[in-house]
């Protein structure tokens, strides 16, 4: 791929940034505490154990929900605004201090690229306690109350695990709730770091409380009747189930589910640029992004061309160790998750798809999946359809602008989709007409704090960030 | 005017310009500087390092400039460092090529003279033509050339279409560079549609910049004409070289326009006859860091000689 003129060195980050703990425990009441069980979480760059977790069990969770309301009563509910904002700047503060430390341990466990970590998650992570920081004393001015619901049980996904729980904690705090959060099973080092940096910035013990574990934990935490509310991040499916528990407690829920996005090009579309935002929208994170843009649809009078200029920059992405500054594209989080990944690709080529990948070496250990680019794909294939949730694209192409909403909106999510155009006044009439949560023109996969963010359909409800974003953690 | 494509008439000329797929300012400006975090391996730092000698443009375009500049200028071209390649040519203005071309004389290092009334070119086309066939006469092996900015913004392609076709006819054997001047031409848009007007005329290079225009050579632009060349050979065939000029100080900044090269418009590019870099300073700074690749320290400037 690469001429020999241009090696590109292997420029890893050091893991000296980090020192990773044989053991970790629960995060509860300020203090860690250990638990009956405990399970590994790996590398899946390498499947080495990185370290043994604690898995809070019902005793362990009634602890921490204890913790977190007691907290609630005496302390974070009172306090005002003001001062919440203070510990909230400071946590902000300390990420950015510890931003290499948390980026490589990010990348260790979760099995990203630096370069993403480095670059997006732990600058995006920062920016979401700063921003909300800044609501916590105005919050009489965003039209929601600002009487907090009270303890909220949250529980994040793998694929941006810091990311995650910035999005959950922060306006959560800001608004003065305390929390119980559950980080994901195979990705929960980032969250123990952040239970360090809460005692670092001396938040008040049971704000914050960090319960590891499976589906079990996740499951105590959403039954538990000293729960207020639920936040919930993650598949589709386990949403389904959550929202099922959750019926007729009073408990108040959003869900931010899985996606099918569309990236639409048009055939008077930047086309290089489209090329670039194709790469974002289903390389990013390996494809591991609910609001990936999993579906292209492309006009055929330009699919021809798009799709060679797509497949020859898809070429030029560098697959491998994580940790390296010039890697593209990283480990898949676990071998579960490749497993679906593989099953379902192949179900397309069985489906009649044409499968292409670039030449591309994998490593022999870890879990690892090339780029791939799924042509000829009906809306009637699984992989039009389902979710596959890894670097795993499906092309289709339409003619007229109608049949290409009616191709994007036709599939039960619609969490996110692109519309590529020179044309602003199109631009603005498919925005309208799309049934998805966010529409990117001319671009993919952007966030900002102050953007609401959320889904339609099955893709989930409530939205995070923004102004709005506030509405989920007030009681009104 | 062999390399010119027939374009018969204005408005297909518009047309063809026109057609070309717009540029989002904002997706180039991020992949620009994306590539700009790559990290190049040590040993082919060095090679790099040699290649970017072999590629620049050694540039001195002052009124000030005098026959003992020149005399300077190309003695520096040819003995740049013990076991350094020479550098791709000297760049002079017309008055000063046989000074140069003496000077030059069997080291195989090109003498290119900028023409046309450079750099603002606001000179009727009989003086342009006249001072292109003079520095030819004179040795010139590769003309520089400015394109009439004003004529491209009024939406006049035709006039440049027919200027840069007639310099051609003018320069012979010499190589054509068509200076675009990004700097004046504002918009990413303009930039790719004036590449590809040049190329479509003939041009056998197409360069960013006088030098005497901000901002003159970004990573957005260099990383535009790449992508040009590329799909104009993929088009028509014919492959054209890219030379940026202007701001480019640093071995750094010659690296990351390698890896520009290489990741856009590929490995063949990575080439003196296919890539040249118009610089005054940055020959230095090269040799300063290719003596640190050799011995592993840093010596003071005084060790470069300063032409």
């Amino acid at each position: 791929m690469m001429s020999e003129m241009f090696e590109y060195a292997p420029a890893p980050e050091s893991r000296s940034a980090v020192r990773i703990e044989d053991s970790y425990g629960l995060f509860v009441d300020g203090e860690f505490v250990s638990a009956k069980r405990t399970f590994p979480t790996i590398d899946p760059a390498t499947e080495e154990v990185l370290a043994e977790v604690a898995e809070a069990g019902a005793e362990e969770v009634d602890l921490a929900v204890a913790a977190a309301r007691t907290a609630f009563e005496r302390v974070w509910g009172p306090m005002s605004g003001r001062e919440r904002a203070k510990y909230l700047y400071r946590i902000a503060r300390i990420i950015q201090e510890r931003s290499r430390e948390l980026a490589v341990l990010e990348s260790i466990d979760n099995g990203k690229p630096i370069r993403e970590t480095r670059d997006f998650d732990l600058p995006q992570a920062a920016a979401h306690f700063f921003y909300h920081a800044g609501w916590a004393d105005k919050l009489e001015y965003a039209g929601y109350g600002t009487t907090p619901i009270g303890v909220a049980g949250q529980i994040i996904p793998w694929n941006f695990p810091l990311l995650m729980l910035a999005w959950k904690i922060a306006p959560a705090l800001a608004c003065g709730n305390t929390v119980v959060l559950k980080p994901a099973e195979t990705t929960p080092l980032t969250a123990l770091a952040f239970a360090d940096i809460c005692r670092q910035a001396e938040l008040p013990p049971g704000v914050v409380n960090i319960v590891t574990g499976g589906p079990q934990t996740g499951r105590l935490l959403v039954e538990h009747p000293g729960v207020d509310k639920i936040a919930f991040t993650g598949s589709t499916e386990v949403g389904r189930a959550i929202a099922r528990a959750v019926v007729g407690t009073g408990k108040r829920l959003g869900l931010e589910l899985g996606g099918k996005g569309a990236n639409i090009v048009f055939d008077d579309a930047p086309l290089d640029q489209a090329v670039e935002g194709i790469v974002d929208s289903i390389f990013f994170n390996q494809g591991q992004v609910c609001c990936a843009g999993s579906r292209l649809l492309v006009q055929e009078s330009v699919a021809e061309e798009l799709l060679a200029r797509l497949k020859e920059r898809t070429a030029t992405l560098r697959l491998g160790d994580p940790l390296d500054k010039n890697t593209d594209v990283g480990a898949i989080n676990s071998a579960a998750q490749l497993a679906r990944i593989s099953e379902l690709t192949a179900s397309g080529e069985a489906e009649g798809a044409e499968r292409w990948s670039p030449e591309c070496a994998l490593p022999e250990r870890g879990f690892w999946f090339a780029p791939t680019i799924l042509t000829g794909v009906a809306l009637s294939h699984r992989v039009a359809r389902e979710e596959i949730f890894g670097p795993v694209l499906s092309v289709l192409t339409f003619r007229t602008p109608a049949e290409a909403v009616e191709k994007a909106n036709n599939t039960p999510y619609g969490l996110s989709a692109g519309v590529w155009t020179e044309k602003g006044s199109r631009i603005l009439s498919m925005a309208q007409k799309l049934r998805a949560g966010v529409v990117w023109a001319n671009t993919f996969n952007r966030f900002d704090p102050a953007s609401p963010f959320g889904g339609y359909k099955e893709s989930g409800f409530g939205r995070e960030g923004g102004r709005q974003g506030l509405e989920a953690y007030l009681a009104q | 005017m062999a390399d010119a494509l027939s374009v018969t008439s204005v408005n297909e000329l518009r047309g063809i310009l026109h057609g070309l797929p717009g540029v989002d300012q904002v997706g180039v400006e991020a992949r620009a500087a994306r590539l700009g975090t790559r990290s190049v391996k040590n040993e082919s730092k060095a090679r790099a390092v040699d290649l970017a000698i072999s590629m620049v443009d050694l540039t001195s375009l002052e009124g000030a400039d005098t026959p003992g500049k020149v005399r300077a200028l190309c003695a520096k071209a040819v003995h740049t460092a013990p076991g350094a390649p020479t550098v791709g040519a000297v760049c002079v203005y017309p008055d000063l090529v046989k000074v140069a071309v003496d000077a030059l004389r069997g080291s195989g290092v090109g003498v290119a003279s900028v023409a046309t009334a450079f750099p603002a070119g606001r000179a009727p086309l009989a003086v342009k033509l006249e001072d292109t066939r003079q520095a030819v006469a004179d040795g010139a092996s590769e003309i520089d050339m400015v394109i009439d900015r004003g004529a491209f913004l009024t939406g006049d392609y035709a006039k440049v279409y027919d200027e840069i076709t007639a310099v051609k006819e003018a320069c012979g054997a010499a190589h054509l560079k068509v200076i675009l001047e990004t700097g004046e031409l504002a918009t990413y848009d303009n930039v790719r549609r004036a590449s590809w007007l040049a190329m479509l005329a003939g041009a056998d290079f197409i360069k960013t910049s006088t030098g005497k225009i901000q901002p003159a050579a970004t990573a957005p632009v260099v990383l535009l004409m790449l992508q040009a060349v590329r799909d104009f050979r993929e088009r028509h065939g014919r492959t054209v070289g890219v030379k940026p000029a202007g701001g480019i100080r640093t071995t750094k900044d010659a690296i990351r326009m390698l890896v520009l090269v290489n990741e856009v418009a590929g490995p063949d590019w990575l080439d003196p006859r296919l890539f040249r870099i118009g610089a005054s300073s940055l020959l230095n700074d090269l040799l300063m860091q290719r003596e640190k690749f050799a011995t592993g320290v840093y010596s003071g400037p005084d060790y470069f000689t300063l032409d």
